[in-house]
């Protein structure tokens, strides 16, 4: 909300200096996030003075202007009707910046000369005429800067109200705490009201149908009034916070609403049907379509509150009047509105429409229900002022809502427990009633605080407990420190784990990436089956775009996609992971299954570029790699890799990704990604991926490790080498080898794998080296022997395999 | 004979350590125990010797030989070495075979940063899920369904009554719901605003810290920010709390900190004001513990959250939001 110095000073004396105001405010919890000169815009337009006029020689409709500028006599080429020469305009000069954004050159306009710009009201932003110059009194003279001769030079504070403070939605609102804060006393305008017959109730009535969404309703007349421009103080007053002025009447309704935060409504009286007013809700479907005073057409909903006369409606209380009941040049007879009405009956018509005004705002937030004579008065009284006219006698009044306030118990002595300040009872009081509360001391410590109409914010002690806190100054309360028992939880492994898990990967040298949890669909892109659980995606209702509309299902689209963006920087060696989650959808009533997911690409060269070595590119097993060496560092054992059937390989090459298993459990995938894929994502080098289930993953890892003791015996290896068929996996012979549960086999390990002659074709050899222990003996090398032997022979009969030659 | 045999034992030892190359040493060895060496001369005189003499310095000279013939054949043989050493040498300004280690996020690092020193103080970390129905991100934290107070944080809904959590209040919530006083835990993790621009972006990460016991004051809210600040930022920062507005606390207080870059002078880091923004923070709202079945007569507390990116921008110096989220390797590799 915009206030202006200026402005304020008519409610409260102000002796400090306006960064000294800001800061008290600032620190009041009225944050000034801008102090700002509002007619900064109008620096380089003056006044000038139109000495002779001559017709243009090439354009009928232009005139070539002498004008006197003060520092000389410029030629100025002018289009406008009005023009008359002695005339005094604002002039625009060369490099001015209009609000519009044009900025004014010197030169050639169809042949003359032109050293400048004769303005209108409408392009300095002054008011909505735009039919010719404006013109500025004579007094002043050619040269005198325009905000001068029009006295709009003011300061402007832009402050940030928090939506517990309606009440400050007003210029007597931030006065009242101004007032507070410099010990001042705060003057609210005196109204004086002349009245004369007859009187209202004979000549409207207004009448309630929903009083629960309209608890007020107060109401005048004005008759005989001329709608005309508003005089200057009123349109500077507007032009200060941004309010383009329209006519003396919608002014004043926008000046007294900045003033007090009381909405109000000025309605021509005569085009009201049958001259009186009913608040009720659209009881037809043509009622529904209503023309608000913007010109446009809207729909209304069941629920929305109207403003009606004797027929139809005429305006959507409480956010903005109709077209058919406007203001208009010919108006003569005025109602004046002034109602209260239900927060949050507001907020949803403003939703509905998507249109939130001065009004809508304030309501939403809550208005004082006591306020609304006072607002209504001062309108009437300034009306009469500016538009003459008489007020009607009388007014009316419906008020079926009114509500009595309850007071509030407060304890000095929680006060300062909970705030952990050291004030009397009295200091308490004080702070409070510097804002109106009415405090009734009950004993020394206990005392019952009235909160005033316009605090709709308060109602319990703690709400009291903040405005002295406030009040007294957050930066005076002293710092302490909580006394608080040793007794913590023990640590949330997972988060610790999560946290050691990302210190692994990064010391296999991947950088660890973040991107948003919304995607594009990633269902199509990533070739996912269609009954996989990947497929159980949860949409936004409201997403920002198409390509984050849809909670992930997997991090690898938002990995290939990072791939490609840096592949494109011509950054091709990349080694990227990322820790999130999946989000499976259970419907969109219910709350998704949330997994940690694990995931992690690599593309371009195995390692750094090293001078000696040629480079190599990073190939399946080197991911695999990283995963076991994971698994590894975490003594995770027993996870088994499997090749995929080509159904579930999603985003994996056929023959080139393994799911991998654990604790009987799936627990993701490895592989290359799909070459189809790649060129989804644009992406033109193999790239190689994991992606686990970090939840699974992070409950696998051991509590504790367990030590073995260390041999004393020595160990003893022997080689075998099989010719078996090209399709079985190295794993199941090591695995079958495992299954013979010898127990002093203490390592098997695959050392060579070789295709090729003179190998016959489909067929591999495969060289195993088992490394046999016994922890009670040297062994002797002939029972080694047989037992080695015999474990060949299992192998040769189990795969049907062979020797080498 | 007029030198003892020791003087010549230790001349000709320190010849040899001197002796920078092969001939020196050779040089030194002929000299002492060729034919017609120092020594070599040493024991021939000896026979001149009386015969009572004799033996006595017949050994030592022996020994004196032997030694330097042994001292010959190290120097020799270390020279030898060192001489291979040298023939195959390699050119020790190439670079090495790297290992380079990856990096870990920025906003890992000062989530890590922050919790750390949280959990110093005795808190606990606790997580929550990031989509949320609306009782637990709005509801239970005092936010009602039309409620203006809904419109400081622009929602991303799935459904009506399902969300993705606009802050890691509801963490708070479920925490409190399953436990009883004394609490201390700070919630960490990813937060949703329907909002992008140059300032915000649609997801981003908080911390936020909830303590509840008896006689919990506003004085100690202020105490442990400022603790917090001085070990986040250092020692010098200055901090003030300025009133603010959040529903779910009451007193509520923004915590601004002096700027980072100009010290409070006032930059444009700061738009000129000397201070930063980087923490929202207040008493408990009796409203929030009521919901979780608190006794409020007996129980206060607070609360306090802050936006990780923020944090890692001004201690990071980086100067663009989006940075965070665009996987720009030339970004992650200089963490």
């Amino acid at each position: 909300m915009k206030i202006s110095l200026d402005w304020l000073r008519q409610y409260v004396d102000i002796d400090v200096t306006p960064a000294e105001l800001a800061d008290m405010l600032t620190m009041a919890g009225f944050e000034v996030e801008a102090v700002m000169d509002p007619f900064e815009r109008l620096n380089g337009v003056v006044a000038g003075k139109i000495l002779e006029i001559t017709p243009h020689p090439d354009a009928d409709r232009l005139a070539c202007c002498s004008v006197d500028t003060g520092d000389r006599i410029r030629a100025i080429v002018c289009g406008a009707p009005n023009i008359t020469e002695k005339m005094t305009v604002p002039c625009a000069l060369p490099d001015t910046l209009l609000p519009s954004g044009i900025r004014v050159e010197s030169g050639n306009i169809r042949g003359q000369i032109s050293e400048g710009m004769l303005c209108s009201e409408s392009e300095l932003e002054l008011g909505t005429d735009a039919s010719g110059v404006m013109q500025v009194e004579d007094a002043f003279s050619p040269g005198t800067p325009l905000t001068e001769a029009l006295c709009l030079s003011d300061t402007v504070f832009e402050i940030g109200l928090t939506p517990n403070r309606p009440d400050c939605l007003s210029f007597i609102g931030i006065a009242r705490e101004v007032a507070a804060l410099l010990n001042q006393k705060l003057n609210r305008p005196d109204i004086q009201i002349q009245e004369a017959d007859p009187d209202i109730r004979e000549m409207t009535s207004v009448t309630i149908e929903t009083p629960q969404m309209c608890p007020r309703y107060s109401a005048r007349l004005l008759t005989g009034t001329a709608v005309r421009k508003s005089p200057a103080w009123l349109q500077r007053r507007l032009l200060s916070i941004g309010i383009k002025p329209i006519n003396n009447i919608v002014d004043i309704t926008n000046y007294v609403m900045m003033e007090t935060g009381q909405p109000l409504h000025a309605f021509d009286f005569k085009r009201l049907s049958e001259k009186r007013i009913v608040v009720r809700t659209c009881l037809s479907e043509a009622e529904k379509t209503f023309t608000t005073l913007d010109g446009k057409q809207r729909r209304m909903d069941d629920e929305a509150l109207m403003i009606c006369d004797g027929q139809a409606p005429v305006a959507v209380a409480g956010v903005m009047g109709g077209e058919n009941s406007e203001i208009g040049d010919l108006t003569t007879d005025v109602l004046i509105e002034s109602a209260h009405f239900d927060p949050v009956s507001i907020r949803k018509t403003a939703k509905k429409l998507g249109l939130s005004t001065d009004a809508s705002y304030r309501f939403e937030r809550g208005v004082d229900p006591e306020g609304t004579l006072f607002a209504m008065n001062r309108a009437a009284e300034l009306m009469v002022k500016t538009a003459g006219g008489a007020i009607a006698g009388g007014m009316i009044d419906e008020y079926p809502g009114r509500q009595t306030i309850a007071p509030i118990r407060l304890s000095a002595e929680r006060t300062n427990r909970h705030l952990g300040t050291g004030l009397s009872a009295e200091a308490i009081a004080g702070h409070l009633s510097a804002v109106e509360f009415s405090v009734t001391p009950k004993d020394h410590d206990l005392m019952d605080v009235l909160r005033p109409s316009f605090r709709v914010d308060v109602s319990r002690p703690e709400d009291l407990m903040e405005e002295v806190a406030r009040l007294s100054g957050y930066n005076n309360i002293q710092t302490t420190f909580p006394t608080v028992s040793a007794k913590t939880e023990p640590p949330l492994r997972s988060f610790a784990l999560k946290s050691e898990i990302r210190e692994i990967m990064a010391g296999f040298g991947f950088n660890e990436a973040i991107h948003y949890s919304f995607t594009g669909k990633n269902g199509e892109r990533l070739e996912i089956p269609e009954d996989d659980i990947r497929r159980n995606e949860l949409p936004v209702l409201n997403p920002i775009s198409e390509s984050q509309a849809i909670m992930r299902t997997t991090l690898i689209a938002s990995l290939l996609e990072a791939c490609q963006k840096n592949l494109f920087r011509q950054e091709r060696d990349l080694k990227f992971f990322e820790i999130g989650k999946a989000f499976y959808s259970h419907g969109t009533e219910s709350l998704p299954d949330e997994t940690g997911l694990l995931s992690a690409v690599w593309t371009g060269a195995r390692r750094p570029h090293f001078w000696h070595e040629k480079p190599v590119s990073c190939d399946f097993y080197d991911i695999k790699g990283i995963l076991e060496s994971l698994f590894s560092a975490l003594k995770i054992k027993d996870v088994v890799y499997r090749q995929t059937d080509a159904a579930l390989c999603s985003y994996t090459r056929p023959g080139h990704s393994a799911g991998i298993r654990a604790d009987n459990r799936e627990m993701g995938l490895v592989g290359e990604i799909k070459p189809s894929v790649l060129h989804r994502f644009d992406i033109h080098q193999p790239v190689f991926a994991f992606e686990i289930n970090l939840d699974l993953l992070i409950s696998l890892v051991p509590e504790d490790i367990n030590f073995t003791p260390i041999p004393r015996f020595p160990a003893t290896s022997r080689d075998m080498t099989l010719i078996i068929d090209e399709n079985v996996p190295a794993a199941d012979v090591v695995r079958k080898i495992e299954a013979l549960q010898v127990d002093i086999i203490e390592d098997i390990t695959i050392f060579d794998v070789y295709r090729g002659k003179p190998i016959e074709e489909g067929k591999k050899s495969l060289s195993i080296r088992i490394t046999y222990r016994s922890h009670e003996q040297t062994l002797e090398d002939a029972p080694v022997n047989t037992l080695h032997q015999k474990i060949t022979e299992e192998l040769l009969s189990a795969f049907d395999a062979g020797l080498p030659e | 004979m007029n030198k003892s045999i020791e003087q010549i034992r230790t001349e000709a030892l320190e010849e040899i350590e001197k002796a920078g190359d092969t001939e020196q040493i050779k040089a030194v060895s002929v000299r002492y125990i060729g034919r017609k060496g120092i020594v070599t001369q040493y024991l021939r005189d000896i026979a001149a010797l009386p015969a009572s003499q004799r033996p006595e310095a017949g050994k030592k000279a022996n020994q004196t030989k032997k030694a330097i013939e042994k001292a010959v054949e190290k120097a020799l043989s270390k020279l030898a070495l060192s001489a291979k050493d040298a023939a195959d040498a390699i050119d020790v300004s190439l670079p090495g075979r790297v290992s380079p280690r990856g990096s870990l996020h920025p906003v890992t690092r000062i989530t890590k940063r922050i919790c750390h020193i949280f959990e110093r103080m005795g808190f606990d970390i606790a997580e929550g899920p990031e989509v949320e129905t609306d009782y637990y991100n709005f509801e239970a934290l005092n936010i009602p369904k039309n409620h203006p107070a809904r419109d400081m944080q622009d929602t991303f809904y799935i459904s009506e009554n399902i969300v993705l959590r606009t802050h890691t209040s509801p963490i708070q919530v479920r925490f409190m719901e399953a436990s009883t006083p004394p609490i201390r835990i700070v919630a960490p993790g990813k937060v949703y605003r329907c909002d992008s621009d140059l300032t915000h972006t649609p997801m981003f990460h908080q911390v936020e810290g909830l303590l509840v016991d008896e006689n919990v004051s506003f004085g100690d809210l202020k105490g442990l920010l400022t603790l917090f600040v001085q070990q986040m930022f250092d020692e010098e920062t200055g901090l003030r709390f300025r009133p603010s507005f959040f529903p779910f606390t009451e007193p509520s207080a923004e915590v601004d900190i002096q700027c980072v870059m100009c010290r409070g002078e006032g930059c444009k880091v700061c738009s000129g004001t000397g201070w930063l923004e980087v923490m929202g923070c207040g008493m408990v709202h009796p409203a929030v513990f009521e919901n979780v079945g608190y006794d409020t007569s007996t129980y206060s507390g607070f609360a306090f959250g802050m936006g990780v990116e923020r944090i890692a921008m001004l201690k990071y110096g980086i100067n663009d939001l989006r940075m965070f989220f665009e996987s720009d390797i030339r970004f992650l590799r200089q963490l």
